[in-house]
C-alpha cells in the first residue's frame, strides 16, 4: 500500500528519507535471512547427530556373548543354538534372541555361522544326512564347514570368532552379518 | 430458517470466497475431449489414498509398533477389536487397489502423452508419487511385523550390505541399530505414517495444482504434436472454444469409478479378508521361507533368476536407471506426437513391461527355485519307480531320499523344481556322466564327494539308470562311438 504521509519539506529531503528507509529494511531482511541461517543449522547438528547416531566409525556392536557349556555340542555334530543378543532394548522381544549354527569339530575346536544365507540373508538349515546347510529362498547351498557350495550365494557363510573360557563357547558376535559387515 | 442459511452462508462466501475458489478450481475449465472413462484413475487413486488415511488412523488407535507387541496387536485387531479384521482387510485391499489403480494411470498418462510440454512437473511429481506409494506398500508389509516381515528386512539389509564403501553404514540406518528389532520397527513405523504420508499429501497437493495451472492434457488426436512455440495459445483457445466446466460436466465418470472403487475394496475386503500376520517374528523359528506382498514378487523373482554375478549390479543401478529414466522421460521426449496410435514403440513398451512384471509375478508366487525343504522327508519315491529293482537300485533310492537330493529333484511329479527332475534322467546322462555330477556338482548342484561314500555313489548312480520310460534308449556318450 502506498505511503500517504504528510510531506512537509523539499523532495530532497524525501528521497534521502525514503532511501535511508529502504536500506534499512534490506538489511533487517538480510540480518533476519542470516540469522535464521544460523539458527537452522544449530538446530540441523543436534538433529543429524540424533538421526546418524552409531553409524560412522568403528563396529560398536560387538562382544562376547556365551552360547553355554562345550558339552551342549557333540563332537561331529553342527548344532542350532541361540544366544541373547548383548545390545538390545526392553521392546525388543523375541526378536533379540538370534539363532547361529554350531558345528563341534573336536576337543575345543568349533565353528560357528550365522543363520543368514550370505545371498539375501535368509535363514539357512542343516541337513544332518547329507552334511550340507541349504536355503530355502533361492536354494543357495553350503558345506558342513561353511564353505560355498552352490547356488546364488557370493561366499561362504559369515563365521563368528569363537573361543572356549572355562568350559563356555564364546562367540564374537552382535550385529547383522551382511557382506559389507561380515559377523 | 431459510432466511438463518441464507445469512450464513453468505456471511461464510463473505469471509472465505468459496465461490471463487470453487470456480478456480472444481469448477475449472478442462477441453471437453476429457470427458472420458480413460480420464478417471487419477482420481480413483486419490480416492485410495483418502481410504488408507481413515484406515490406518484407526488401525494406529489399537496398533503398537512395538517389536515385543505389535504381533500380538495385530491378533488383537484380528480377533478380539470390533471390526478390526475387516479394517485391515480394507486397508490392506485399499492398498492393493491403489498400487493397480496407479499403475493403470501411469500407462494411460504415458500413452496419452501427458507428461510432455507442458506438463513435465506433473510427471514428475506423479513419479515421487509412485515412489511414495511403494515405499508405503514396503514399509506397510513390514508394519504387519511377522515372519515375512522380519526376513523381508533381512533381504532388504542383505541388499544394502552390496553397496560399496557404504554398505555398513546403510545397513544399521536402515535397521536403526545393530540388528532388525525394535528399533527397526519403529523407524519403519515413522516412515509409514508421518515421513511418507506427508511427502504423499504434499505431492498430492502440488500435482493437482499442477493440473490447474498447466491443465489437464487434451484427449491426444493423431497427427496433432505437441509444438512449443504454439501449443500453450493452441490449448488456451481450445479451453475458450471447447471447455466445460470439470464440476459438474466431466466429473461424473470420475465419481462412478470412486464410488466401484470403494465398493470393490468393501466387497475384497469381505470376501478375501485380511492378510497375516504369519508366524511371530522369532528368528529363532528357522523353518520359514519369506515372501513378499504381490506388488514385490517381480523383484523377488528376477532376483532369483537373475544369473549371480550379475545381481549385485543390477541390484544397486537398475532402480537408479529405472528412476532417472521416470523423472527424464519429459525431457527425452519433450514434444511431438501425443497420440498412442502414432506411437507403436510406446505401446510396445508398456506391452513389453507389463508382460515381464506378470510373468515375474506369477514365477513369484510358485517360486520353482526354492528347494523344498521337506521333500526328502514328505515326498516318498513312487512305489512303480521301485518295483523290480535290484538291491543296489534300491538302496540308491534310499540313498537319494536321505540325502535331501529331492529337496530339489522331483520325481513322479514330487519333490523341489530347483534342479532337474529325476524322471528320465538315464536318458539324458551316461552313468559315467552321473557319477561326475554327484561327485562335482556344479552351478546350482553342491558336489557330494565329500558327503557320499564310492559305494553310495554306485547305488545312487545304478538307481538313476533305471530312470527311463521303457520306449527310450539310454543316453549315450558322443565322445564314444
Amino acid at each position: 500500500m502506498p505511503e500517504t504521509r504528510p510531506c512537509n519539506g523539499c523532495a530532497a529531503t524525501k528521497t534521502a528519507a525514503a532511501k535511508s528507509e529502504t536500506s534499512r529494511r534490506s538489511w533487517l531482511f538480510k540480518a533476519g535471512i542470516a540469522l535464521n541461517a544460523v539458527a537452522g543449522v544449530l538446530f540441523a547438528i543436534p538433529l543429524l547427530g540424533y538421526v546418524l547416531s552409531g553409524l560412522f566409525g568403528k563396529n560398536p556392536y560387538r562382544t562376547w556373548i556365551a552360547l553355554g557349556g562345550v558339552d551342549a555340542f557333540p563332537e561331529n555334530n553342527t548344532r542350532l543354538a541361540t544366544f541373547r543378543n548383548p545390545f538390545v532394548t526392553a521392546w525388543d522381544g523375541a526378536t533379540g534372541d538370534i539363532p547361529c549354527w554350531v558345528r563341534r569339530l573336536e576337543g575345543d575346536k568349533f565353528q560357528v555361522f550365522a543363520i543368514n544365507c550370505t545371498h539375501l540373508g535368509c535363514p539357512v538349515r542343516w541337513f544332518q544326512e547329507s552334511h550340507l546347510f541349504m536355503c530355502p529362498c533361492h536354494g543357495g547351498v553350503f558345506y558342513e564347514d561353511g564353505n560355498r557350495a552352490s547356488g546364488p550365494p557370493p561366499r561362504g557363510l559369515f563365521e563368528y570368532q569363537n573361543k572356549v573360557e572355562n568350559g563356555q563357547l564364546m562367540i564374537n558376535g552382535g550385529h547383522l552379518p551382511n557382506l559389507s559387515d561380515p559377523a | 430458517m431459510i432466511s438463518i442459511l441464507r445469512s450464513s452462508a453468505l456471511w461464510l462466501e463473505d469471509r472465505l470466497h468459496i465461490t471463487k475458489l470453487y470456480a478456480a478450481t472444481a469448477g475449472h475449465h478442462v477441453p471437453a475431449s476429457t470427458n472420458s472413462w480413460f480420464y478417471v484413475f487419477g482420481s480413483g487413486t486419490l480416492v485410495c489414498l483418502i481410504l488408507q488415511i481413515v484406515t490406518g488412523i484407526c488401525l494406529a488407535f489399537v496398533y503398537v509398533p512395538s517389536a515385543d507387541h505389535s504381533w500380538t496387536t495385530l491378533q488383537y485387531l484380528n480377533d478380539q477389536q470390533f471390526l478390526g479384521s475387516f479394517l485391515r482387510a480394507v486397508h490392506y485391499w485399499a492398498s492393493n487397489f491403489m498400487v493397480g489403480i496407479m499403475t493403470l494411470h501411469v500407462i494411460q498418462v504415458f500413452l496419452f502423452g501427458a507428461y510432455k510440454y507442458p506438463r513435465e512437473l506433473t510427471w514428475i511429481s506423479g513419479c515421487i508419487l509412485l515412489f511414495c506409494t511403494l515405499g508405503m506398500a514396503f514399509t506397510g508389509q513390514v508394519l504387519r511385523f511377522d515372519q515375512d516381515a522380519y526376513w523381508g528386512l533381512g533381504i532388504g539389509a542383505s541388499i544394502m550390505g552390496r553397496v560399496p564403501v557404504l554398505g555398513a553404514q546403510l545397513v544399521r540406518f536402515m535397521l536403526a541399530g545393530p540388528i532388525i528389532g525394535g528399533a527397526t520397527l519403529t523407524r519403519f513405523f515413522s516412515l509409514h505414517v508421518f515421513i511418507i504420508p506427508g511427502l504423499i499429501l504434499a505431492l498430492v497437493a502440488l500435482h493437482l495444482r499442477l493440473v490447474l495451472t498447466k491443465g489437464i492434457n487434451e484427449y491426444p488426436k493423431p497427427g496433432h504434436p505437441v509444438v512449443k512455440e504454439t501449443y500453450d495459445q493452441e490449448y488456451e483457445e481450445l479451453i475458450h472454444k471447447d471447455g466445460v466446466p470439470f464440476a459438474p460436466n466431466v466429473i461424473g465418470k470420475d465419481l462412478l469409478f470412486s464410488a466401484s472403487v470403494i465398493l470393490g475394496i468393501l466387497v475384497c475386503a469381505l470376501v478375501f479378508g485380511h492378510r497375516g500376520p504369519t508366524g511371530p517374528p522369532d528368528p529363532t523359528l528357522i523353518i520359514t521361507a519369506p515372501k513378499p506382498d504381490y506388488y514385490f514378487l517381480p523383484v523377488f523373482a528376477g532376483l532369483a533368476l537373475l544369473p549371480a554375478y550379475t545381481e549385485t549390479v543390477l541390484l544397486l543401478t537398475l532402480p537408479v536407471v529405472i528412476i532417472v529414466l521416470l523423472v527424464a522421460l519429459p525431457f527425452i521426449s519433450n514434444t511431438g506426437e501425443k497420440s498412442w496410435r502414432r506411437r507403436p514403440f510406446s505401446v510396445l513398451l508398456v506391452a513389453g513391461t507389463m508382460v515381464v512384471l506378470f510373468l515375474l509375478a506369477q514365477s513369484g508366487l510358485t517360486s520353482p527355485w526354492s528347494p523344498s525343504m521337506s521333500a526328502w522327508s514328505s515326498d516318498p519315491i513312487p512305489v512303480r519307480y521301485l518295483a523290480g529293482r535290484t538291491p543296489l537300485e534300491v538302496h540308491g533310492a534310499i540313498v537319494i531320499q536321505n540325502k535331501q537330493c529331492r529337496n530339489c529333484h522331483s520325481l513322479g511329479g514330487r519333490g523341489g523344481l530347483r534342479g532337474p527332475m529325476l524322471d528320465g534322467v538315464a536318458t539324458r546322462l551316461t552313468a559315467d556322466q552321473l557319477v561326475r555330477q554327484v561327485i562335482q556338482g556344479s552351478g546350482n548342484m553342491p558336489a557330494y564327494g565329500k558327503n557320499l561314500s564310492p559305494a553310495e555313489v554306485s547305488a545312487v548312480v545304478a538307481f538313476m539308470e533305471t530312470l527311463r520310460p521303457a520306449s527310450e534308449p539310454p543316453a549315450h556318450d558322443a565322445n564314444k562311438h
